[in-house]
């Protein structure tokens, strides 16, 4: 046993926490440090996307844009809670106007456009605002000539948007099919969980494709094919390491890598992205 | 009659059955038969004006799952000359949830692609009641490619619930394949026509109706998530798919308020199963009128179109301005013409004008 496991009971939860992943009491100090991994069985709890920022790019690098987007309630949506209620309680608790954030950063000193996507805001569905500044950091990509990386992390398309949430689908896709003409780099980060509408676009669609340790990830939720088929799922179903046995992502890669690993592809990649490196052979390049 | 009827149906078979009777009574002659027949025929169409213009939502959804509506299946036979059919991805299997192949469009060559739920239990089994597999849209997009070597416009049909739910889906990865159409698709040098024949069930329906126009028949319906399942999550029970329905904006008319759709075609009285050759015959006439449009389109504009047609779709608030698909199509026009005035005078280029509406 670890030092890292608490012996007492009734300890303050500001001192110790408990692993969803192994289920044991640890020492939340040292779950921080690990950038939120855990000590005992490296379960990869959820980081809000600021954090994520800050662990993936060079201090003080991130210049956030497209920051006044912002949702609206298109179908004037209404379940057992108005969505534009819904959406004014999610801003309040994670001071974001919708799940993503994007800009322009560095990572060990290479200029990248990096949007980031926020579970803590309804699930990171993707509504209009994600659609769109996804759509965004393409373009901006493309005109900067810069890779960009998504960090995705989403229950799927966002219902309370309906078939519009659908269509961010086509749109993200569309622009990924220009940044491939421009042979810009795009590499996709999944993170727990990426599954339905975002999986079926952009989360699926990178050149490089990195997920981070058993992050649930798939197209249909697990409950509804445990209906479906009326059987038992296999273990590990849906997990980064089942997509990676399926040949569907490229790399799993803990949490405290992931900026070196995109950094050290960057340098594979991003100099020969957009052609650069026949631009410079030229003498055309800038 | 044996046939499926919705309960919001029985009176209009009521009807169809008196009509029946006048036909099969022997004893009723010439000009009188003749005369009860019409007055019939007028009482049912009274009564499915009256029936089908009060439908909610949820009875749209009914019409387009019933039973008997017509499959793409039984509408090639009406729409095209001929059909060729292809099968296959060349990686894994084929998929009997989506046909594929050439068609003669009114003797144009065109690939026909279409989602498939069959009419026998056999044909449902065969082809999964229409929801396909990863390799269905793998195939699907492997002959939209002879159709871009070939020359040949695509037209596909959706009907399905869904991409199928199941392990085998996942472990082949139904999500890359959708995506990867969903890429490929917006970037096929062809023209592409896309119609929802009955259900649009999500992105398994997406990863087979991105095309340059987006068509829709008057009580098919289209929707990010199944009525039943968005009760589930949001209702927190299935019984409520009426109101999720609803809430949804996933019939014809609300798709085009919405900016999603390009147009309805209309059905028959009381739904394309009470008449699949008229059906059929509106199919083929619509699909002729805008495949002459698309065909006239010069290919890189073509592009250029199919690419604003889905980047502009989007409600957010940005600033003090909300865009609206008004406004966004008045911008994409505006785009359009700067792009065809950059085209034939390079040296002029006027700013955007910039239409705003304040935010409410």
């Amino acid at each position: 046993m670890s030092p890292a496991i608490a012996k007492k009971k009734d300890i303050p939860e500001q001192v110790w926490t408990k692993c969803p992943g192994c289920g044991e009491t640890v020492f939340r100090k040292l779950v921080e440090e690990r950038l939120m991994v855990c000590p005992e069985c490296r379960y990869h709890h959820t980081i809000s996307a600021r954090r994520r920022i800050e662990i993936l790019t060079d201090p003080g690098s991130f210049q956030e844009r497209h920051a006044d987007l912002a949702p609206t309630d298109p179908l004037n949506f209404k379940d057992l809670q108005p969505y534009a209620d819904r959406l004014k309680k999610y801003q309040h608790m994670t001071g974001m106007k919708d799940a993503a954030i994007c800009g322009s950063a560095r990572i060990d000193g290479q200029e990248v456009i990096l949007c980031v996507m926020e579970s803590g805001f309804l699930m990171a569905s993707m509504g209009s605002v994600v659609g769109e500044k996804v759509t965004r950091s393409i373009e901006d990509a493309i005109e900067l000539r810069v890779p960009v990386i998504v960090v995705c992390a989403s229950g799927g398309a966002r219902i309370q948007e309906g078939v519009v949430s659908l269509m961010q689908m086509a749109k993200t896709s569309a622009a990924l099919a220009k940044l491939d003409d421009a042979k810009g780099l795009y590499i996709a980060v999944l993170t727990n969980p990426t599954m339905a509408g975002v999986m079926a676009a952009f989360a699926s669609l990178g050149d490089i494709i990195i997920a981070e340790p058993k992050a649930l990830i798939g197209f249909t939720g697990p409950r509804v094919i445990k209906e479906t088929i009326r059987a038992e799922l296999p273990a590990g179903f849906q997990t980064a390491e089942f997509l990676l046995e399926h040949g569907f992502i490229d790399r799993v890669t803990p949490r405290a890598e992931m900026k070196r690993e995109i950094s050290r592809l960057i340098g594979y990649c991003g100099p020969g992205a957009y052609g650069r490196r026949r631009a410079a052979a030229r003498g055309t390049e800038k | 009659m044996d046939r499926f009827t919705l309960p919001f149906e029985e009176p209009i078979r009521e009807v169809e059955h008196q009509m029946e009777q006048v036909r099969a009574n022997a004893e009723l002659k010439g000009p009188e038969r003749e005369k009860a027949l019409k007055e019939l025929e007028a009482q049912r169409l009274d009564l499915i004006g009256r029936i089908f213009s009060a439908l909610t939502p949820w009875d749209r959804v009914r019409v387009a799952r019933h039973p008997s509506r017509p499959t793409s299946a039984e509408y090639l036979g009406i729409v095209f000359d001929e059909f060729i059919d292809v099968h296959g991805d060349r990686r894994f299997g084929e998929d009997k949830a989506i046909m594929s192949g050439f068609a003669r469009l009114n003797g144009e060559p065109v690939v026909f692609l279409g989602q498939q739920k069959g009419r026998t239990t056999k044909e449902k089994l065969a082809c999964n009641f229409g929801m396909p597999h990863p390799e269905g849209y793998r195939k699907a997009l492997r002959v939209m490619r002879l159709a871009e070597k070939f020359g040949l416009p695509v037209v596909t049909f959706i009907d399905t619930m869904g991409a199928y739910p199941g392990i085998g889906s996942e472990e082949r990865g139904v999500a890359e394949a959708i995506a990867v159409n969903l890429l490929e698709m917006s970037r096929l040098r062809t023209p592409l026509i896309s119609v929802v024949i009955g259900e649009g069930g999500s992105g398994g329906a997406l990863g087979l109706g991105t095309g340059d126009r987006l068509l829709i028949l008057e009580y098919a319906y289209y929707s990010v998530i199944s009525p039943e399942g968005c009760a589930a999550i949001l209702w927190r029970s299935g019984d409520e798919a009426p109101r999720a329905a609803e809430a949804l904006k996933l019939t014809a008319k609300d798709l085009v308020g919405l900016g999603i759709m390009d147009g309805i075609i209309p059905e028959p009285a009381g739904g394309a199963h009470n008449d699949p050759e008229s059906m059929g015959q509106t199919l083929k006439r619509v699909l002729c009128q805008h495949l002459a449009e698309l065909k006239q389109t010069p290919l890189d504009r073509l592009l250029e179109q199919r690419y604003e047609k889905y980047r502009r779709i989007g409600y957010f608030l940005e600033g003090r301005v909300e865009r609206s698909p008004v406004i966004a199509k008045a911008e994409q026009s505006a785009a359009a013409e700067r792009r065809r005035q950059r085209r034939e005078k390079p040296v002029e280029e006027p700013k955007a004008a910039v239409e705003a509406k304040p935010a409410t």
